[in-house]
């Protein structure tokens, strides 16, 4: 559709608006994690640093264990990504190519599942941790994504659906059994789902507050997410090392998000319908 | 033959049994646990009591909390769900537009949304404070004096919504992809017969999205009721208890007070809520969810039926 110039203008002016709503916190943020604690509290406020206080980082990095937060929730998130996308991938693939007894009641009990809020089952999920001796560990955060999630099972089983059947009739013929059908036809058609997948699963664990926040006692085990919000709780908060975590804390998320968006929005289209 | 055909009939529950065994241990199991210590005063450590619908009782008749902090989030719900939604359409509209450099846009609008709750609450608290806050500051230079946001009960439940609504761009996101299948040709029809943007909205965008909005205001409805995060980061309840939203009390009872059996009932309360909006909000979309199926039904009976089931089961 052609559009006029005038509502060219229009366009460009409101989307930068709203760009710089979103953008300007971050870029005022980062300016100020260059800013002595004086500078950054002063009013009124300045943009720029006075002098940039390129040791503000080091500092805040070294104000508690971050090497450690850093690296427990790297290992939540790479725990949690595998284990959701091969458990996930198995029973979507069971009730995508296959037809068996009881498969509509157990889909429709899966997709039920979803709505279920987690402050219904978070406490006694606590209490089974707690009996498995698994409080204050990473399990409780990982072991579950092992055995499948409702929503990643359901993006994929809408993708495997779309798949032709001759696609298991010539590896049957081919002396395929049913799992190297899976493995090695079905994964690689799978694969932008898949990342997909993953990506979403990344960002909602690496961003994850109350999982950790329960499960989680001792800082040796603090995910980032918690040991940035550990901040917080003291009275004198200083912000400076605060907003360094927190930009420190973003920049992997927004990195992931740029390189991959391509997967998520495309492979968005058509899942919920 | 007898041990081939059971290795047959057994694989399809095979490659479902991850599923089903996470489903009996961290669902259905903690579901029935928790509505089974709902009925007990159930302290984290010590003797467990049974008082029956006792928990339930006091919830609605001795704890002037339930009801507060029930009518906060509902007082939030009825502003940031339609808030939340008007906006994502407005940006999902904007991101559609055919103009150059776009999806740099689309980019940036989506930033936040992948942004951690904890990294939000930080930043707002930060912009909205009321002693060096920048928020203020800009209000200041148009002449305007900044409310106290954060301090202020007045104002503290309008900073949660102003801070919740940063993270618009995952519903944008998904109406943008729902928006990018309606077919050109629909609105360069419309525009050949004199419609106007607002009416190519009002005609053509909105209706076709329908679908789509019901998915958003039932999740969006689902999430405001679970907002913690941001809530126990951004103003801790507080102040005066201005903000101590529902799920927020329900965690207090659990993990600060631990009455794991009052805390409960709270969670089984909440989810009745949800449950009941989300139906009343599924009952009502026959009369303006629009079905692209249901037009094509005269023709084609079996497809729609295919198609409606399709976006059915949509999460």
């Amino acid at each position: 559709m052609k559009m006029s110039k005038k509502s060219k203008v229009i366009i460009y002016v409101l989307l930068t608006i709203v760009a710089i709503y979103f953008l300007a916190p971050f870029v005022y943020m980062l300016f100020t994690t260059f800013k002595t604690e004086a500078e950054a509290i002063a009013y009124p406020p300045s943009l720029l640093p006075e002098e940039w206080q390129w040791g503000n980082y080091l500092d805040a990095w070294t104000s508690q264990p971050f090497g450690t937060y850093f690296l427990n929730s790297v290992l939540v998130t790479v725990g949690t990504t595998a284990g959701t996308v091969l458990s996930s991938s198995l029973v979507a693939f069971g009730f995508a190519r296959f037809n068996f007894r009881g498969k509509n009641i157990l889909f429709i009990i899966l997709l039920a599942t979803m709505m279920i809020p987690w402050d219904v089952t978070m406490i006694p999920q606590y209490m089974e941790f707690n009996l498995f001796g698994w409080i204050n560990t990473l399990l409780p955060l990982i072991v579950p994504t092992w055995f499948g999630s409702a929503y990643h099972i359901f993006l994929m089983r809408q993708f495997l659906m779309g798949i032709p059947k001759d696609y298991e009739e010539a590896a049957r013929l081919d002396g395929a059994n049913t799992f190297q059908i899976y493995w090695k036809i079905f994964m690689p058609i799978l694969k932008p789902c898949l990342i997909m997948v993953g990506i979403l699963n990344l960002l909602t664990v690496w961003n994850d507050y109350l999982g950790p926040l329960i499960f989680l006692q001792d800082r040796s085990k603090y995910t980032l997410a918690l040991g940035l919000a550990s901040f917080k709780g003291v009275h004198t908060t200083q912000i400076i090392p605060m907003l360094c975590i927190t930009v420190i804390m973003i920049i992997p998320p927004i990195i992931i998000f740029v390189i991959a968006q391509k997967y998520i929005v495309e492979g968005r289209s058509g899942s919920v319908k | 033959m007898k041990k081939k055909n059971f290795w047959r009939t057994a694989t399809p529950y095979l490659f479902i049994l991850p599923w089903v065994i996470g489903f009996l241990v961290f669902t259905l199991g903690p579901l029935l646990l928790s509505l089974i210590m709902s009925f007990f005063d159930w302290p984290l450590i010590g003797e467990k009591t049974f008082v029956g619908l006792g928990n339930y009782i006091q919830m609605f008749t001795e704890d002037d909390q339930v009801w507060k902090s029930l009518v906060i989030s509902l007082k939030y719900a009825a502003i940031f769900v339609p808030l939340n939604l008007i906006l994502a359409l407005f940006l999902a509209m904007l991101i559609t537009q055919p103009v150059k450099g776009v999806k740099v846009y689309r980019t940036i609008f989506y930033i936040p949304a992948v942004i951690s709750g904890v990294a939000i609450s930080i930043i707002w608290s930060w912009i909205l404070n009321s002693d060096y806050g920048v928020l203020n500051y800009l209000l200041s230079l148009i002449g305007i004096e900044g409310p106290k946001w954060l301090v202020d009960p007045a104002w503290a439940l309008f900073a949660v919504i102003l801070a919740s609504a940063f993270g618009v761009g995952t519903m944008m996101l998904i109406f943008y992809t729902d928006m990018k299948n309606i077919d050109t040709e629909i609105y360069e029809a419309a525009s050949l017969d004199g419609a106007g943007p607002a009416r190519r909205f009002f005609s053509i965008t909105l209706p076709m999205i329908t679908p789509t909005l019901l998915f958003n205001l039932i999740t969006s409805i689902i999430s405001s009721f679970q907002q913690v995060t941001l809530v126990m980061l951004l103003t801790g309840g507080g102040p005066l208890q201005s903000t101590y939203f529902y799920g927020l009390m329900t965690y207090n009872n659990a993990f600060e007070h631990h009455r794991m059996g009052y805390a409960s009932a709270n969670a089984w309360v909440m989810f009745v809520i949800i449950l009941l909006l989300s139906g009343l909000v599924f009952k009502s979309s026959s009369a303006w969810v629009f079905y692209e199926s249901e037009v094509k039904a005269d023709n084609k009976n079996k497809k729609s039926k295919k198609h409606t089931k399709k976006l059915e089961g949509g999460k």
